[in-house]
């Protein structure tokens, strides 16, 4: 625990912007005395309106680890950055007339708009099916709920599938199986990506441990993403005052115009 | 060279972006339109959400229709009651096709009725814009006297109720025609983001009978109040004008449109309008394709704003 301090203490010197460390918070299975804690350099993180795409590192160490174990890799560990909730429609489109019109669509309640998860094995090596998905981990265990009306049932499997094959096509949720790996003992580095399109909002950084196939115990911490820039302030300022906004949308049209027509006057 | 757009969410190359608007100044000088009606599909072929390609083009609209406007009224060359009639349907349209907007937004099918609409708008008036200036080459050529209006002559538009009298136009005419022909293009501007001189001009001269002389300054003076008041509510209720992609057609568009002028002088009139028609149906056709055509992928997906 010490050296993982010791860490992100280096972090945050390096990135100069030296955001407090939160306490982690999670619920754990008493079967086991391992203790998981992960840490972040800082709690927000500011992107340009350029941003092409980023990897962050979270740290973490695993506490009264039994070192045997870890040698035969009998811990394992996933790491997801889950973005701001909402509300997601799936519309799927469909011939009529000989023209493609958007025909079906469902709506699910809120679901992470962007999810990055890293770990130090595939998946499918790390626990059962059942355990991931009671615990909405990895993209395919992502609760989907239908919200409101559902029309046809039948339907569902579909768009759950289409959703997740666009957000995955989007780069908005994306897995890398190795990507968690142990720097010594007990102490390990996750490397999840930050898409280019990130949304920006609150996101959840969950880290879970695994021993043998067994839930260990799962920690959170909060990361904030902001957009920061001339364009997120025109957007603010479209959103927020949206009616002064539009005025100055005008002017802008009527100035650019009348200047125009003076510049190139003729006589 | 890429710029990110803060209200459309993308990134896109800031040349493609100048060069279209400056291409449609250019037409638009030479032509003598406003030039939204070529803007919004371009936006829309160049991947910006629909949405923001319609506001954003009405928004364009005021820019290039505002040097024209203010010509005209300088000149006196417009009826100012009768313009105030029309503007009055305008704004009432435009209200509306706002509402209607929402409305088809939440359904799931503004993409498909702009689309729609371009297609069939595009298609018959570039046809018969096509076929009037064939047929005018045709008569030039064979030495026939041209006459587009043809005075003293009535139609049902005329028997209507309510009659005003406007002395700048020297017509006695009621004023419900006035106002629906606001109305409509007050809708078309709302929900296609054109100033709809297109349709305006030709219905003024041809079911309104009014003097060509006030014709163009007069649907100007509708044009610039309609889309600046289109802009500032879709703004307020869409949060879909993207102030960088107007801007940075603005400026190209208006200096595009100075040597479109030039250019235009010099050209023969029934050239120039079967250049445009011959332009119309190509826009036109090319959405009509996008809608036939299977898409790639026939899911989509909407996560608040515009979906991606």
């Amino acid at each position: 625990m010490r050296l993982l301090l010791a860490l992100i203490g280096l972090l945050a010197l390096q990135s100069a912007a030296a955001g407090q460390i939160i306490e982690p918070a999670g619920s754990r299975n008493d079967k086991f005395r391992e203790r998981l804690d992960i840490g972040i350099s800082t709690n927000e993180i500011a992107i340009s309106s350029d941003f092409a795409g980023a990897g962050i590192t979270v740290f973490g160490a695993i506490d009264d680890v039994d070192e045997l174990l870890l040698q035969i890799g009998a811990y394992d560990v996933v790491v997801a950055l889950e973005g701001p909730m909402r509300t997601t429609t799936v519309r799927r489109k469909e011939r009529v007339a000989g023209i493609w019109v958007n025909r079906h669509s469902i709506s699910f309640e809120p679901i992470p708009a962007s999810y990055s998860m890293s770990s130090t094995r595939p998946l499918e090596n790390i626990a059962s099916p059942m355990d991931l998905s009671s615990r909405d981990i990895g993209i395919n265990n992502i609760r989907l709920a239908p919200s409101g009306g559902l029309g046809d049932g039948s339907l569902l499997g579909d768009f759950r599938d289409a959703l997740r094959r666009i957000k995955r096509s989007s780069g908005l949720y994306q897995r890398v199986p190795d990507g968690v790996e142990f720097i010594s003992k007990s102490l390990f580095r996750a490397s999840v990506f930050l898409p280019a399109n990130i949304p920006v909002g609150l996101h959840k950084v969950r880290a879970v441990l695994y021993k043998n196939g067994e839930y260990v115990m799962e920690t959170s911490l909060p990361l904030r993403v902001v957009k920061t820039g001339l364009e997120q302030f025109t957007y603010n300022f479209a959103h927020q005052y949206s009616f002064a906004y539009g005025i100055v949308s005008v002017l802008l049209a009527l100035v650019t115009g009348w200047l125009a027509s003076v510049v190139f006057r003729k006589d | 060279m890429t710029i990110y757009l803060p209200i459309a969410e993308l990134s896109v190359n800031i040349l493609v972006i100048l060069g279209m608007g400056g291409a449609v100044g250019f037409l638009s000088g030479m032509f003598g339109v406003g030039g939204g009606f070529l803007i919004t599909p371009l936006l829309i072929f160049y991947n910006i959400p629909p949405a923001v390609a319609v506001a954003t083009g009405a928004n364009q609209v005021v820019a290039s229709s505002i040097s024209g406007a203010l010509t005209h009224f300088r000149r006196g060359t417009l009826d100012l009651k009768l313009g105030t009639m029309l503007l009055i349907g305008g704004l009432l349209g435009a209200s509306a096709g706002i509402q209607i907007f929402v409305y088809l937004r939440k359904l799931g099918q503004l993409d498909l009725i702009i689309s729609l609409l371009y297609v069939v708008f595009l298609g018959s008036i570039g046809g018969l814009m096509l076929w009037e200036s064939v047929r005018s080459m045709r008569r030039t050529a064979a030495n026939k006297q041209v006459s587009l209006r043809k005075p003293g002559q009535h139609n049902w538009v005329h028997r209507l109720p309510l009659k005003m009298r406007f002395k700048r136009s020297k017509l006695y005419l009621s004023v419900i025609p006035v106002i629906v022909l606001g109305f409509c293009i007050g809708v078309l501007t709302s929900v296609m983001g054109v100033g709809g001189g297109f349709i305006m001009v030709p219905a003024m001269i041809y079911l309104l009978r009014i003097p060509t002389n006030v014709v163009i300054g007069t649907s100007l003076f509708q044009i610039i109040f309609v889309t600046a008041f289109t802009t500032i509510v879709q703004a307020t209720t869409n949060y879909s004008v993207d102030i960088v992609l107007g801007g940075l057609l603005m400026i190209a568009g208006v200096i595009g449109a100075q040597y479109g002028l030039r250019v235009g002088q010099k050209m023969r009139g029934e050239q120039l309008r079967a250049g445009l028609a011959l332009l119309v149906l190509a826009v036109g056709i090319r959405l009509a394709y996008g809608l036939i055509a299977p898409p790639a992928e026939i899911y989509s997906v909407i996560t608040g704003s515009f979906g991606y």
